[in-house]
C-alpha cells in the first residue's frame, strides 16, 4: 500500500505555513526515493495545531503538529510515515481532546476526506441525504427539514423548513436557491472551512434544498477576501456536474438543478440576504424592504430560497439520518448542532461543532483555554462585529438563540473574538460605529448618518466633553438606529455599543478618572 | 507606473469580455471582476462600453463600480498587501501591526508607495481569526503575524 499523506489545503493552515510544509515533504520523500500521496484535506479546525499532518497506518490515521519545514527531516527519521514517535506526534486525531469532545455533525468529513474526491465524499456517507431526499416528495422534505429544528446559520435563526415551505407553496416559472457564503463577520470562518474542506456537502444541501421547494438554479455567493474557497468551490461544481450530480438529471432523477459561484466585490453589507439579491442581480448592494420577502419575490424577483452555507451544508446529515437525529441535539427551541468558532485572543483558538447548550464560560475557559497572552479574559464579542460584547458575569449564558436574546446580546454566525484585559471598550464601541459608517449602504440614514455621529459622539466622551450629556446621546442614537434602520448594520451595531457601555462604564468614563483608576 | 492601455485597446478588450460573460444572469459584477483582472483597475473608459452592452445608463454603471470597494479607479502597486484590521485581529494587536507596516513602508492606508511597488488595504475579515492578527499579500494567506513575518512582507515586496 502506498502511504497516504494528509497535509491540509485550508487557508488557515496555509496561513500557518502548510505550503512550504507540503513542499518540504514532498521533496524529501524525492530525495529518499519514496512513494506516498499526499492529499490536501481540509482543516480539522484546530488550528493552534496547523499545519497539522496526517499519515494513514495500518492502525488509522496519526496526527503530528503544528509541523514546521524544519521537522520535516527528523518526521521521515522518526519513521512518520508509520505513525513513528516524535516530538510533534499528536497520535489518533479524533483522540486530541479538542476534537474529541465535539460533535461533528456537519463537520463530520471536514479535514477527514479529499475534498474534491467524490468518491472519497460517498465513501464517508455523501449523498445519502440526497438519495433519500430524491425518493420523496418535496413536501416530505420540507417536513422532514422542519421537524429537525434547523434555523439559519447565518444568524438571524429563522427555521430554514418554514422558509423552504414558503418558497414551495409559491407559484413561480423559475425559483432560485441562493447560498449565502459573504461570511463578511470578524470571527467567523465556518462557511470558509466547509467549502475549502467539504465543498460536496454543500452541493448536496442546495441540490436538496432545490428538490424540495421545486428551484432548477443556485448560485453561491462567496466573499472575494475568500479566493481559496471560490477555486475549490468551482472545482467541486466542475466535478459534480460531471458526474451527474448536478444537472438536467440530478443523480439519474426527472429532477434539473445546477448551480453557479459568484464572486463579492468586497461590501460587507452584502451579507445581508437582500443586498446580496441585488449585488447578484448586478445592482449596488443596497437593502431591500420587506415584504416582499425573498421567498416570494427574490432574485429576479423570482421566489427564492436564501440560505446560509452552513445551514444549506446541514441539510444532508438530516436527511441522511433523519430529523429526529438531528432534533436530540440541542436545548430550547435551539434544536442540533452549532459550529462554534473560537477566535481572537484565544489560546485554543478554532472550530468546535457541539450541540447547542454549552455555557460560554465553558467555551471560552475551558474549550479554548484562556486567553493566548495568559491574561484574564475582559470581553467576549459573540456574533460578530454586530453581537454583543459579554463580560465574565455573563458566562454562564448558554449558548442558545433565546438565552442570548435575553442577555441583550446574539449568537449570530457562532463566532466568538476574546479579548484580554487590555481591551479598552471605549475603542471597540467606536470601531463598532466607524465600521458600520464604512459599510452601511446608505439607504436608511440612522444607519448611513447616525454611525458617523456616534464616532463622533464618542470620540467627544474619550475627550472627557461632557461626558454623561454624550453618553445620554449615544444611547439616544443607539436606540434611533435600532429601531430606524431596515437590516442588521444599523439596527445591530447598538449591541456592541450599547453592552460595552453597559457591561464596561469604567472605559466611558472621563480619561482623567480612567488613567486615576488605573 | 504601469503604462495605461489607450482607449481604443481598452474599448476592444472590455467588449471581449463582455462578449464572454453577457449570457449570465445578472452579469455585472462578474464583468466588472473580469475588467480588473485585465487592467489591474476599472478603466472611466470602460464604462461607457459596459452601459451600451448592457442596455443600462453610465450612471447606473457607475455606481455599482463605486458602491464595492473592491474595484480600482486606479492600478495597484505591483504588490497588494492587505491587513486585516477587524476584531479578531484587534484583539491579538493589529493596530500595532498597522502603525508598524505604514512606518515600515512610508505609506498610509489606501496608498501606494512612490516606486509603483506595493499598494496597503485595510481589510475586514479574512476568516483567519484563529490565527490573528492576519494579512493576504497578493491572493497568499498569512497568520499570526509578528515582527519577523513582517520584515520577510516589506522584503519581498521591495525585491
Amino acid at each position: 500500500m502506498i502511504p497516504r499523506i494528509y497535509i491540509p489545503g485550508d487557508s488557515g493552515a496555509l496561513a500557518l505555513g502548510a505550503e512550504k510544509v507540503a513542499k518540504a515533504i514532498a521533496s524529501e520523500l524525492a530525495e529518499r526515493g519514496i512513494e506516498a500521496k499526499i492529499v490536501r484535506n481540509g482543516s480539522r479546525g484546530a488550528y493552534f495545531l496547523e499545519p497539522m499532518v496526517e499519515v494513514a497506518t495500518a492502525n488509522g490515521r496519526v496526527a503530528y503538529g503544528p509541523v514546521k519545514t524544519s521537522d520535516v527531516k527528523s518526521l521521515f527519521d522518526s519513521g512518520f510515515l508509520t505513525g513513528g514517535h516524535h516530538k510533534r506526534w499528536l497520535g489518533a486525531p479524533d483522540k486530541i481532546p479538542f476534537l474529541a469532545k465535539q460533535t461533528r455533525l456537519t463537520f463530520a468529513r471536514c479535514g477527514v476526506t479529499d475534498p474534491l474526491s467524490l468518491e472519497s465524499y460517498k465513501k464517508h456517507g455523501g449523498l445519502n441525504g440526497l438519495t433519500n431526499a430524491l425518493g420523496l416528495t418535496p413536501a416530505a422534505i420540507v417536513a422532514q427539514v422542519t421537524e429537525s429544528g434547523l434555523r439559519g446559520r447565518g444568524g438571524a435563526g429563522f427555521p430554514t423548513g418554514i422558509k423552504w415551505k414558503t418558497v414551495l407553496d409559491t407559484v413561480g416559472d423559475r425559483k432560485y436557491i441562493v447560498c449565502n457564503a459573504d461570511e463578511g463577520d470578524s470571527g467567523t470562518f465556518a462557511d470558509r472551512m466547509i467549502m475549502e474542506g467539504d465543498p460536496f456537502v454543500l452541493i448536496e444541501g442546495m441540490t436538496i434544498a432545490g428538490i424540495a421547494t421545486g428551484a432548477t438554479k443556485g448560485f453561491v455567493y462567496i466573499r472575494s477576501e475568500y479566493p481559496h474557497a471560490v477555486a475549490v468551490m468551482n472545482k467541486a461544481v466542475e466535478i459534480a456536474r460531471k458526474a451527474g450530480v448536478l444537472g438536467a438529471s440530478v443523480l439519474g432523477s426527472p429532477n434539473a438543478f445546477d448551480m453557479e459561484i459568484r464572486v463579492g466585490a468586497g461590501a460587507y453589507v452584502c451579507g445581508e440576504e437582500t443586498a446580496l439579491l441585488d449585488s447578484l442581480e448586478g445592482k449596488r448592494g443596497m437593502v431591500r424592504a420587506k415584504p416582499p420577502l425573498p421567498a416570494h419575490k427574490g432574485l429576479f424577483g423570482k421566489p427564492t430560497v436564501i440560505n446560509n452555507v452552513i445551514s444549506l451544508a446541514s441539510v444532508p446529515v438530516i436527511m441522511d439520518k433523519g430529523a429526529a437525529f438531528y432534533k436530540d441535539f440541542g436545548m430550547g427551541r435551539s434544536r442540533g448542532t452549532i459550529p462554534i468558532q473560537i477566535a481572537g485572543n484565544v489560546k485554543y483558538a478554532g472550530l468546535f461543532e457541539a450541540a447547542f447548550g454549552m455555557t460560554l464560560g465553558e467555551i471560552v475557559d475551558e474549550i479554548g483555554g484562556g486567553t493566548a497572552t495568559g491574561r484574564p479574559v475582559k470581553a467576549v464579542q459573540v456574533g460578530g462585529p454586530l453581537g454583543a460584547y459579554f463580560p465574565r458575569a455573563l458566562f454562564d449564558t448558554p449558548f442558545d438563540y433565546e438565552a442570548f436574546a435575553a442577555k441583550d446580546g446574539l449568537i449570530g454566525h457562532a463566532g466568538i473574538v476574546v479579548f484580554d484585559d487590555t481591551a479598552d471598550m471605549l475603542k471597540q464601541a467606536r470601531f463598532a460605529m466607524e465600521f458600520c459608517a464604512i459599510e452601511s449602504c446608505g439607504k436608511c440614514t440612522p444607519c448611513r448618518i447616525g454611525s458617523t455621529r456616534g464616532v463622533e459622539t464618542i470620540d467627544r466622551i474619550a475627550a472627557g466633553i461632557e461626558p454623561e450629556k454624550n453618553l445620554a446621546l449615544v444611547t439616544d442614537l443607539c436606540n434611533t438606529m435600532k429601531f430606524g434602520s431596515l437590516c442588521a448594520l444599523g439596527g445591530f451595531t447598538p449591541y456592541p455599543v450599547m453592552s460595552s457601555i453597559t457591561h464596561f462604564p469604567d472605559d466611558f468614563k472621563p480619561a482623567p478618572v480612567r488613567v486615576a483608576a488605573e | 507606473m504601469p503604462m495605461q492601455p489607450a482607449s481604443t485597446e481598452i474599448t476592444s478588450r472590455t467588449a471581449a469580455i463582455i462578449q464572454e460573460l453577457k449570457g449570465l444572469e445578472g452579469p455585472l459584477l462578474p464583468i466588472l471582476h473580469g475588467i480588473q483582472e485585465e487592467f489591474g483597475h476599472v478603466p472611466h473608459d470602460a464604462l461607457p462600453v459596459i452601459a451600451e452592452a448592457l442596455n443600462i445608463s453610465r450612471a447606473e454603471v457607475h455606481g455599482v463600480v463605486t458602491f464595492y470597494h473592491d474595484y480600482r479607479s486606479h492600478p495597484a502597486g505591483r504588490h497588494v498587501l492587505k491587513l486585516c484590521q477587524a476584531e479578531s485581529c484587534q484583539s491579538m494587536g493589529s493596530d500595532a501591526v498597522a502603525a508598524k507596516l505604514k512606518q515600515l513602508l512610508g505609506i498610509g492606508f489606501h496608498e501606494t508607495t512612490r516606486d509603483g511597488s506595493v499598494t496597503l488595504e485595510p481589510v475586514y475579515c479574512l476568516g483567519l481569526c484563529a490565527c490573528s492578527p492576519a494579512a493576504m499579500l497578493d491572493g497568499q494567506v498569512i497568520g499570526r503575524l509578528d515582527d519577523e513575518k513582517l520584515d520577510e512582507i516589506v522584503a519581498e515586496v521591495r525585491s
